[in-house]
């Protein structure tokens, strides 16, 4: 199922309340209006003017995700952002959200497996309140036993109600712990349920104290604002904090694939489902990963738009399945997949539809793609230049998120250039090289029926639940 | 896009819900809507906009789910998905103009970029679409079609059918979706907001059915169009009616029943999940309801308002029962539902539940403190911005006008009459709008 799978997908990327659907980053912002600075703390901030409407998203991020985490304090990325919300040296205990709120502002954080940001969105003349307010818990959070348990309960709620309740979620987790075996990447950014029973509040107090650091931290602002407006108050609230050393983690490389490996999750729900995920290289440097740009246009013939080669051959042609889907992204700290998946439509099993997933990259690597189809999807980087830019926060969204994998703001527009000069031969050429079996893990729920399932007799009418 | 044929319930709800939000939260920055209506009787409503070279668009019909046929719950979601799935050939002034397949018009689209959306909800059914300005005259007229020639292929209908009743399987698994369906069932036993889609009554659509439905309601004395961007009032008086031009006249169509309050009741269903899902409301408020400002104050305080409200203070900040509880009166054009939802650790169910309920009693009893009441004006009112900064958000808003006859004024009015809202007027509201004996509660996966 497509809402399945990006629901399952999305999972990855935790906020801090519910309903709150972050803009994806997706393509590239112009760098025309984009002005960046840097602090001498270390702290780097970066500007996007867009006038058209009186409002700002302000958003500090910092580099540290779940890939910075070890077996045993999993999910602690995720617990310290839940506690940024809980008081500072100035603050009560959810005093910030409320000072937020009376400003006639949103805020929100999320944590994803390589950063953790925290935002604001406000009518612009209350930037600096915001900016104070993130100042403050940047440098002065505490840490109490009482809201710490409190708040860690709430956690364990956010995981059974995103991951354990959800049987495509579920696979998705077990799906990463299979692919890597030594890369953290296997961890599920909320935490394994153990790790997340046994957290302590020094877990999340030292994870502050060591990552959370003005030359850790990227600022994005964007919207109705002068880079000489955001550089003063930049440097008036943040700029009293000390650098202080980032800890370099050890690289916890994954060692190569050697076959197929394949995992199983048995689950209440109606369709089987199938995952097939395929390692494949990340995009780091822009000029020369001719192979991640081609990668990203593979994905974009087979699954970019309404009519794209899945759906229309195994969805609307052939019937054989009900939703299928591929997606890649190569901008991230560590490595990638490549995954296909779907839902096979009655009378089909997971095992076909892994064939004729896979048979579609295979017809690729055999015939290319046609002009078209690159035509079409090449189309759609340009259009998406100019729509995007109805979204100040979305924008944001997508500095933010180059920022903190490694890229920059800056190559946005050099890799939409990049990726319009991909050819049929380069999208042959990737579909060759990196589907074989070597590097493809398979996740496949298995449907359970639900047991009780018949609706009890209404009770009467007013009467408490006991 | 969307390519599912039927959306699950909750999401129209939940879109609704965000939707209402969005117009709540209009004024001051002057949105200068030009409205008038064609001579066949469509309503435009324009925001001209130079700012971005983009096209933003909808049209609705009083199309949505309400009107489903009895015993063919679907229809209205089943008849809009399939516009897009075949155009017939017609013969015109300027000409004969040819079928198009679904891979056709999905192609034709995707070659000039361009974003077509759906949207059903029990209320309304239509079209958005998204393009860059400079590709409107290969959209609109593709638009225009879609809207007026569907083929409604068999074959395709089959295949759709099959998926729908797929993800309507699968969705039963689902406590979420689960304890939706049945609050509706509970709120609204005698109206149609209270249907919805089953195996059976998916497996009776047939191909006659959605001719009948789009013939009945796709007509254009009853067209809503709203747009926003980078035209003239002039080119978008011409693209209304491109739009409408090719759609027939329609009768006056059947009131239908009043939405009655019944006694509160109470459904429990079993489910192996590790959390009860819990809803609890009852029909709240319809568009043009004196009550709509005082229970948009007071619900910003109740649920609405994030981490601030009352609910989220007492079940998850003092208590941690949950990740995220929230409350909303969701207007429809008859009483939409008042709905207050969570979920929670199974064995902590009837705490949380209790919790819920003094809450709420409370509020009902006491109202909000003054106090309160400007805490949530000020957020209101201070966001009010942040609702108008995009396109998109705009579309959504002036729509709901359009759609919902709400005076042309209504956003820029709309912080004057937040502000003046008193908490006495939000108790008495309150108290007008819920009574706790009438609240329905659906718990899935309760503890026994």
């Amino acid at each position: 199922m497509k809402s399945r799978a990006r629901a399952a997908l999305a999972a990855f990327t935790l906020s801090l309340l519910p309903a709150f659907a972050p803009a994806q980053p997706t393509q590239p912002a112009t760098t025309a209006q984009v002005t960046e600075f840097r602090l001498d703390n270390g702290m780097r901030v970066i500007v996007n003017e867009d006038h058209r409407a009186p409002t700002v998203a302000h958003m500090i991020w910092y580099r540290v995700g779940s890939i910075d985490e070890t077996n045993g304090t999993t999910g602690v990325a995720h617990a310290l952002e839940h506690m940024m919300f809980k008081g500072t040296k100035d603050l009560k205990p959810g005093e910030f959200s409320q000072r937020v709120a009376e400003l006639g502002g949103r805020e929100n954080a999320f944590t994803s497996k390589d950063y953790t940001a925290y935002f604001e969105q406000i009518e612009k003349s209350q930037l600096a309140k915001v900016m104070a307010l993130e100042a403050d818990r940047m440098h002065n959070l505490q840490f109490d036993e009482n809201e710490f348990a409190k708040e860690m309960r709430v956690v364990k709620e956010e995981r059974r109600l995103r991951t354990d309740d959800q049987p495509i979620a579920l696979l998705h987790e077990a799906l990463y712990a299979t692919a890597f075996a030594a890369h953290p990447y296997r961890h599920p950014v909320i935490g394994w349920p153990s790790d997340l029973d046994h957290m302590t509040l020094a877990d999340v107090r030292n994870w502050y104290h060591m990552w959370y650091a003005p030359n850790n931290a990227v600022m994005v602002v964007s919207g109705d604002v002068g880079p000489e407006q955001v550089h003063v108050l930049a440097q008036e609230y943040f700029g009293k904090y000390q650098g202080q050393p980032i800890p370099r983690g050890k690289p916890q490389d994954e060692p190569p694939q050697r076959g197929i490996k394949r995992v199983t999750v048995r689950a209440p729900a109606e369709n089987p489902y199938v995952a097939l995920a395929f390692k494949v290289p990340a995009l780091h440097d822009i000029e020369r990963d001719d192979d991640a740009l081609a990668l990203d246009v593979l994905a974009a013939v087979l699954d970019g738009y309404d009519n794209a080669r899945l759906s229309a051959k195994l969805v609307r042609t052939d019937r054989v399945a009900y939703d299928v889907d591929a997606s890649y992204s190569g901008i991230a700290r560590g490595p990638v997949l490549f995954i296909l998946d779907g839902t096979p439509a009655a009378g089909v099993t997971t095992e076909q539809l892994e064939k004729l997933l896979r048979g579609e990259v295979e017809r690729v690597a055999r015939e290319g793609v046609s002009e078209a189809e690159l035509n079409r999807v090449k189309n759609q980087l340009i259009a998406d230049e100019i729509y995007k830019r109805d979204s100040v926060f979305g924008q944001a969204m997508e500095i933010g998120a180059m920022e903190m994998t490694g890229l920059s703001y800056t190559q946005i527009d050099r890799l939409i250039e990049r990726l319009r000069t991909v050819t049929s031969a380069q999208v042959q050429a990737v579909a060759r090289r990196y589907f074989g079996d070597d590097a493809l893990t398979v996740g496949t729920l298995v449907p359970l029926p639900l047991s009780g399932k018949k609706p009890a007799p209404a009770t009467a009418p007013n009467e408490p639940l006991r | 896009m969307n390519k599912k044929p039927m959306p699950a319930d909750t999401m129209i709800k939940f879109l609704a819900f965000v939707f209402f939000s969005a117009i709540c939260a209009f004024s001051h920055a002057a949105v200068q809507i030009q409205s008038w209506s064609l001579s066949n009787g469509a309503r435009v409503l324009f925001v001209e906009n130079h700012s971005l070279p983009i096209l933003d668009l909808s049209v609705d019909f009083d199309a949505g789910s309400r009107r489903d046929p009895p015993g063919k719950s679907g229809t209205a979601a089943m008849t809009n998905a399939l516009l897009a799935r075949g155009i017939r050939e017609a013969d015109t002034p300027a000409g004969r103009e040819p079928a198009m397949s679904e891979a056709q018009i999905s192609d034709a689209f995707a070659d000039i970029a361009a974003q077509r959306g759906a949207r059903v909800d029990d209320d309304r059914s239509g079209m958005t679409l998204r393009t860059l300005v400079s590709h409107r005259d290969v959209a609109i007229p593709l638009l225009a079609r879609m809207l007026a020639q569907p083929a409604f292929p068999q074959d395709v209908l089959e295949r759709d059918k099959a998926r729908a009743i797929s993800d309507l399987k699968e969705s039963l698994t689902m406590p979420g979706p689960i304890a939706g369906r049945a609050f509706e069932h509970l709120l609204y036993p005698n109206h149609p907001y209270g249907l919805e889609p089953t195996e059976a009554s998916l497996q009776a659509i047939t191909r006659e059915d959605l001719l009948a439905f789009h013939a009945r309601y796709y007509v254009a004395n009853r067209a809503v169009i709203a747009m926003i961007g980078d035209i003239t009032q002039e080119q978008a008086d011409r693209i209304a009616r491109q739009l409408t031009s090719r759609l027939p006249q329609g009768a006056p169509l059947p009131a239908l029943p009043p939405v009655t309050i019944a006694p509160g009741r109470e459904e429990r269903i079993p489910h192996p999940a590790s959390q009860a899902h819990i809803l609890i409301g009852m029909p709240g408020s319809a568009y043009h309801d004196p009550d709509h400002y005082a229970l948009t104050v007071g619900n910003y305080i109740l649920g609405g308002g994030g981490f601030a409200s009352r609910l989220t203070q007492e079940v998850r900040e003092k208590r941690g029962l949950t990740y995220g509880v929230y409350s909303y009166f969701n207007p429809m054009a008859q009483p939409g539902p008042f709905q207050i939802g969570l979920q929670t650790q199974k064995a902590q169910t009837a705490r949380a539940l209790q919790v819920v309920r003094d809450t709420l009693g409370d509020f009902l009893r006491e109202g909000p403190t003054d106090a309160e009441v400007q805490a949530a004006k000020d957020n209101l009112i201070g966001g009010f911005a942040l609702r108008l900064d995009s396109n998109r958000k705009i579309l959504a808003s002036i729509a709901a006008i359009g759609f919902y006859g709400l005076p042309l004024d209504y956003l820029d009015r709309w912080p004057e009459h937040i502000n003046s809202v008193t908490a006495a007027e939000v108790r008495a509201a309150f108290n007008r709008k819920l009574q706790m004996d009438r609240l329905s509660t659906v718990v899935v996966g309760g503890s026994p």
